[in-house]
């Protein structure tokens, strides 16, 4: 009986694997969340509290290094638990920069300010680009639990929605810098936050070409557009 | 009046009835006492074989012997105790299963490794993808849940935690983690919405941001206007005729704007469908068109039909539906002007992620300018305020669609080009 107590021992630290990347999953989802809050509200209390929140992602990356290095050390894992240890490390990866994201923008709180300065409509904007980042984020986990890889073709579909939106945004706040010097400040601050939750939804993306590898051990049919327009966008000035 | 003769048929049933109804019991109880008989006439034959008794006693003796069998059964009243014994049965039968579908919050069984073995279908409404085997701790990722998880798995008490799910509406659930039974590796965890009454404090507080902030301006010109006709204009017919008809027009504009936030608060009062309901898009889509008739006619617009064939059903609220379709033909009459129709065409579509139902509203006008094509569904976004207010526009109508279309796991999709139109095509998911 020696051998299957050896097998249950590997398969129980494949699974502390995943539930680790799941634990950090929800983590990222929690601070990405709360920093978008906080930025909305001009709550400097709860941009605090995510800035803190990051070293629970930091240490969950490392631990899951150390504990896939060890498995692969030990167990010398083929096939689909090979790619499985692998993707692993690669979400955590990019969970632990979704984190650093989300602590990005928390920190822009204080600098933003006064949040009445800006339009309304400014906030409302940012907060439906963090929504598709975060719909995405959690559509792409939920089929890490699930494994549907066969459901995964809505991550394009909201890539672009999410690039389309961070167009529209940046044009929004070129225009409010031009209007008044004064926004110049809080308006680069709210563009930064604007790439930052763009740039989660590339993270989002990377994790699910990530689970399409692990469950198929084919990488994912390429070729996405480009959505992303705001290399190009020039305003006159008056 | 009925003489005896008269009732005589129904007596006669009435006894034949019965005399049925005792051969029956009378069969039963023999049935019961089988093998005492067996044994009893077994020893009729050993006593005839041994003690020599005389021949025709057997037959009389086997014959009373039946008949006190029979009769005697009617003494033990065996009702009672054989209903009690059949509940006892059926809810040693009635399966888990079934137990689980009777709960209406949702209800998640799993095992001590966190794998789910059952998650019945108000469960399924919430979360989706529950099937057996995934893994919990995978699909609630939050961190209160992991936590509480953790807790139910180490064993001791029924840990609960406050749950949070943002996406894809906001709903706050009371997460109850209990052990089934003694020593059994199952666990059930059980949700409570409490999403009422948090959402009720979040409607108040959007309901009074947003009123303050938009009827502001309304209410600024009529006041505005009141000074006016109070004053300076106090005897001139002319401006207050001109007053008065503005300031229905802003009256009449807040009232707008307080239907239309009603509506979309609602709306997120109930964050999810009643499961089973079916509606025929073809139809709804079509007692809209004919509602909507007169403003097309108003604005010198036809509306055509494209429809395919065969009935469309989508699961959904018809109400519901009736609201998108409506806000989006209305939208297409105001700002579709310039064309000279609007087309509504309905077809199947096998496109991921599931087969659905497409409907698109197409109008000819100046079309939307590229970079609010990804905006207008947000709250009181105006590309151009003014042709918006002029068009009777409350900034609410697209956010009301995609709202609905949220909870129907729809979505919306626009396209549009300057000086050609645009079109919004819903996407219904047919299962």
């Amino acid at each position: 009986m020696q051998s299957l107590h050896i097998v249950s021992a590997y398969d129980e630290e494949l699974k502390y694997l995943s539930k680790r990347i799941a634990a950090m999953g929800g983590h990222a989802e929690r601070m990405v969340e709360q920093s978008v809050l906080a930025l909305v509200n001009a709550d400097p209390d709860l941009a605090r509290k995510v800035v803190e929140d990051d070293a629970i992602l930091d240490q969950g990356q490392r631990e899951v290094d150390d504990k896939a290095i060890l498995l692969i050390g030990k167990r010398q894992p083929m096939a689909t638990d090979l790619r499985e240890v692998i993707g692993v490390i690669r979400i955590s990866a990019d969970l632990e920069r979704v984190g650093d994201l989300a602590k990005n923008v928390a920190k822009r709180v204080a600098s933003v300010g006064d949040n009445s300065m800006q339009p309304a409509s400014l906030y409302r904007g940012l907060e439906a680009l963090a929504d598709l980042a975060l719909t995405q984020l959690k559509e792409v986990l939920d089929v890490y639990a699930s494994r549907s890889v066969e459901t995964i073709g809505f991550v394009r579909d909201r890539d672009d929605q999410i690039d389309a939106m961070y167009t529209s945004l940046f044009r929004e706040l070129l225009t409010y810098m031009m209007e008044d010097p004064r926004n110049i400040t809080p308006c680069t601050h709210l563009l930064f936050c604007a790439k930052n939750i763009e740039r989660i939804g590339d993270h989002a993306t990377n994790i699910a070409e990530t689970i399409y590898f692990i469950v198929t051990g084919e990488q994912m049919p390429v070729e996405r557009p480009k959505g992303d327009k705001t290399d190009r966008i020039v305003i006159p000035a008056r | 009046m009925r003489t005896y003769r008269s009732y005589l048929p129904d007596i006669m049933a009435d006894l034949s009835d019965r005399q049925k109804y005792g051969a029956r019991r009378f069969m039963r109880n023999l049935w019961q006492a089988r093998w005492l008989l067996a044994v009893a006439v077994a020893a009729l034959f050993c006593v005839q074989f041994f003690a020599g008794m005389p021949f025709m006693v057997l037959p009389a003796a086997i014959v009373a012997l039946l008949l006190a069998a029979g009769i005697s059964g009617d003494a033990t009243g065996d009702g009672e105790q054989s209903r009690a014994a059949a509940e006892a049965g059926e809810l040693q039968s009635l399966s888990a299963e079934n137990l689980a579908a009777a709960v209406t919050d949702p209800l998640i069984v799993f095992d001590d490794n966190a794998s789910i073995i059952h998650a019945n279908a108000a469960a399924i409404a919430a979360f989706g993808d529950l099937r057996a085997g995934m893994s919990l701790q995978l699909k609630f990722r939050a961190p209160e849940m992991q936590v509480l998880i953790d807790a139910a798995l180490a064993g001791g008490g029924s840990p609960s935690a406050d749950f949070i799910d943002k996406l894809p509406v906001e709903r706050v659930y009371r997460v109850t983690a209990s052990a089934v039974g003694h020593g059994s590796r199952l666990h059930v965890l059980l949700f409570k919405d409490q999403s009422e009454a948090r959402r009720i404090d979040r409607m108040r507080a959007d309901f009074i941001a947003n009123a303050s902030h938009e009827m502001r301006t309304p209410l600024a010109s009529i006041a505005g206007f009141i000074e006016t006709l109070r004053g300076p204009a106090r005897n001139d017919p002319a401006a207050r005729e001109q007053f008065l008809h503005i300031m229905q027009n802003q009256t009449g504009r807040m009232a707008r704007l307080i239907d239309d936030m009603l509506s979309l608060s609602r709306l997120e009062m109930k964050p999810y469908l009643k499961p089973g309901a079916r509606v025929d898009v073809k139809q709804v889509v079509e007692s809209v068109v004919d509602s909507l008739g007169p403003l097309a006619k108003e604005n010198n617009l036809v509306i055509e039909r494209d429809f395919a064939d065969g009935p469309m059903e989508v699961p959904g609220d018809r109400d519901e539906l009736y609201q998108v379709f409506e806000n989006l033909l209305e939208n297409a009459c105001k700002y579709g002007q310039d064309g000279d129709r609007v087309v509504v065409s309905i077809a199947r579509t096998d496109k991921a992620p599931q087969p659905g139902i497409e409907v698109t509203v197409r109008d000819f006008g100046p079309g939307i300018p590229e970079e609010h094509i990804p905006r207008v569904t947000e709250r009181f976004y105006r590309i151009d305020s003014e042709t918006a207010q002029s068009r009777k526009g409350t900034g609410l109508g697209l956010a009301i669609v995609k709202h609905i279309l949220t909870r129907h796991h729809g979505r919306l999709s626009i396209q549009s080009e300057l000086g050609k139109g645009s079109a919004f095509t819903v996407y219904l998911p047919a299962n």
